[in-house]
This record gives structure tokens, sequence and C-alpha cells, in this order.
């Protein structure tokens, strides 16, 4: 538990940078329009790109599940293993999905 | 003070409905004063707790027109709503023993698991232990000391109606204090004890504890400095 505590406030901390970063880079970059074409010739082999994207996926996976076991523990009769397991899938599935969604854009 | 006040008072068990009395109102009258005078007076069938009738015991603790408090030290005249109503429960997130009467158990079972008892060690110490009044754990430990087990904030906290493993604000801020006692040889296993699924961290800081605590405690800043001490702990490697 403290380990899973001590997780998600870290990953808190991560997040709100990285939101952040994310934020004002999108609002920075679209200000006189921007295509996808141009989007992905930007992202394309930009290995900075790829590493904060990829740490801001990891965080996510981390994150979430986490808050997510909260939720259900407090909210519903779910709890236990069977809780775990299908949290620590969902965890999986949004660092492949995420860093799927990251590589595509760096190699594209 | 003229008129009558009309009281609504829950009966039964979990299973149970509001049953209404109509009392005179008088003059710097306290709630307990109210339900006292409902059970000599109009229904002896009423059950509730009192003791000391002063607030030191901490016994007549029940939800007043939906707000946690101790009746004795209520004015009716305080809390009575825009119709000049009161309505009386027991306190939340305990089971009902009958009417205004709850079973404390599972909250003092909690103070219990929460190691909220001092623990000497193996072998006695040979001589008194200095503590002086300024030392920063003395100070901790004095702001959450006076807590008197009246059950408010476990009542007020929505953590323990969430989830049943919560140890509580109560058992917690006990915690608190005797980590900060350095006399006590028992403080792994304490930082273990409220640690777990029900610990500490589980606290979400919406500081109603704090808010209704009649004696003024702040159970919120108990928790969160058993927050510290265990990521402390984890820093130098020893948890």
């Amino acid at each position: 538990m403290p380990v899973l505590f001590l997780a998600q406030r870290a990953t808190a901390f991560v997040l709100a940078c990285a939101v952040a970063v994310h934020l004002v880079t999108i609002l920075y970059a679209v200000r006189g329009g921007l295509t996808a074409a141009e989007i992905l010739a930007r992202t394309h082999g930009n290995i900075g790109f790829m590493l904060f994207y990829a740490l801001f996926v990891i965080a996510v996976a981390i994150h979430a599940p986490i808050g997510l076991k909260n939720i259900f523990r407090e909210w519903t009769a779910w709890r236990g293993r069977s809780l775990d397991l299908a949290l620590a899938a969902f965890a999986l599935l949004l660092v492949a999905l995420g860093l799927r969604a990251v590589f595509a854009m760096y190699t594209a | 003070m003229n008129g009558l006040l009309g009281v609504d008072i829950w009966r039964g068990t979990e299973q149970g409905a509001f049953q209404t009395f109509a009392i005179p109102r008088r003059t710097h009258q306290t709630v307990l004063d109210v339900v006292t005078e409902i059970q000599r007076e109009h229904d002896a069938t009423l059950s509730y707790r009192f003791a000391c009738r002063v607030g030191m015991c901490g016994s007549c603790a029940m939800v007043v027109n939906g707000r946690p408090r101790w009746t004795c030290r209520t004015r009716v005249s305080e809390v009575a709503d825009d119709d000049g109503r009161l309505r009386l429960e027991p306190l939340h997130n305990f089971a009902i023993v009958k009417d205004l009467a709850v079973e404390m158990t599972q909250f003092f079972d909690k103070w219990k698991e929460a190691h909220g008892y001092f623990e000497p060690g193996a072998t006695p110490e040979k001589d008194f232990a200095a503590v002086p009044p300024a030392t920063k754990e003395r100070q901790a430990a004095n702001a959450g000391i006076e807590c008197i087990g009246c059950g408010v904030c476990y009542s007020a906290c929505d953590i323990v109606a969430w989830d049943e493993d919560y140890l509580g604000p109560a058992a917690l801020n006990r915690a608190w204090t005797l980590l900060n006692d350095v006399r006590d040889r028992g403080q792994e296993s304490r930082l273990d004890a409220v640690s777990g699924a029900g610990g500490c961290q589980a606290c979400h800081t919406h500081m109603s504890c704090t808010k209704f605590c009649p004696q003024a405690i702040a159970p919120t800043f108990a928790i969160a400095g058993l927050k510290r001490a265990i990521l402390k702990g984890i820093l130098r490697g020893r948890r």
C-alpha cells in the first residue's frame, strides 16, 4: 500500500509537468494552424519527443490503475486479487496502446 | 423563551423511522436536555447514551440536523433550523444498537488495529523518561492527545463510509500521538499497522474530522504526519 501510494504521488508529479508541457506545446504549435502531415514531420525521428511521451504514457499507466483501484474499493464491493489482476491488465493495455501510438508518431 | 420545539428522532435500528415530538423551548436548553426531557416525560422507551453532561466523556454524540456533535455542549438555539426544528440521528458509520445509541466496538477495535496503545518494549526503562515540553515530538503529541474517543470524527468521515477497512481519523490520530512518544518501543510495527489497505494513505484529506472534532483536534494533520513518517522510512531504506 505505501508503495502504491508513493507511486501514485510520484507519477502525479510527473503528470503535472507532462500535461503542462503537452498543453503549452499544442497551443504554441497550432497557433498559426498545423496539418497532420506537418505534425508527423516534426515528430518523425525526434528522440526527445519519443522519450517525453513514453515517460508520459508510463506515468499514466502507473497512475490511473492505482486511482481506479481506490475508486473501486470505495464505491463498489470489488476488491482482492481479481481487482488487482484486472487493473494490472488495464495498466498493460495503457502501456501497449500508448507506446504503440508514440512509436507510430516517431517512425511515421 | 416561548413556544414548542419540533423534534424528529430516529427510532429503531438500521430499519426504523423518525418519530416527532413537541417539546417546550427553554432558555439555554441543550440538545441533550431535549432528548432527556423526551425520554423522561414523553417516551421512556427512547434509547440514548450520556454520562457526564459537561463535555468530558463524549458519550452523548449524535447527528444533529445532519452534523455530528456532542449534544450536551450544543444549545438548541445554535442548531435549530429556520423552522425551529431538530432532527436527531445516531452517529453515522456505526451500527445502531437502538434509536440514538450506537455500537462502538468496531471503532475501538480499529484503535487496536492501528496500534493505538503504548508499547513499553520488552525491558522496562530504569528511570523516568525526561520529555521536555518544547520538543517537536512532545508538541506534536500534545496537539492530538486530548481525544476522548467520542466518535464524532468517525461519523463525519467520508472514507469510513466508503471503505469498511479504513481505520478512521481517531485511531490514526492516536497512532500519531504515540509515534511522537519518545518512550514508545513499537514504532516499526505501528507504522506497518497504519500502512495497510485501510491505513493513513486512504485518507482523501476532506478534513471533515478536523471540522467537526469537538476538541478542536486536527486528525487530518496527524494522518499527514503518518504519511510523512512512512515516506521518510522508505527513503531511508527502513521500510
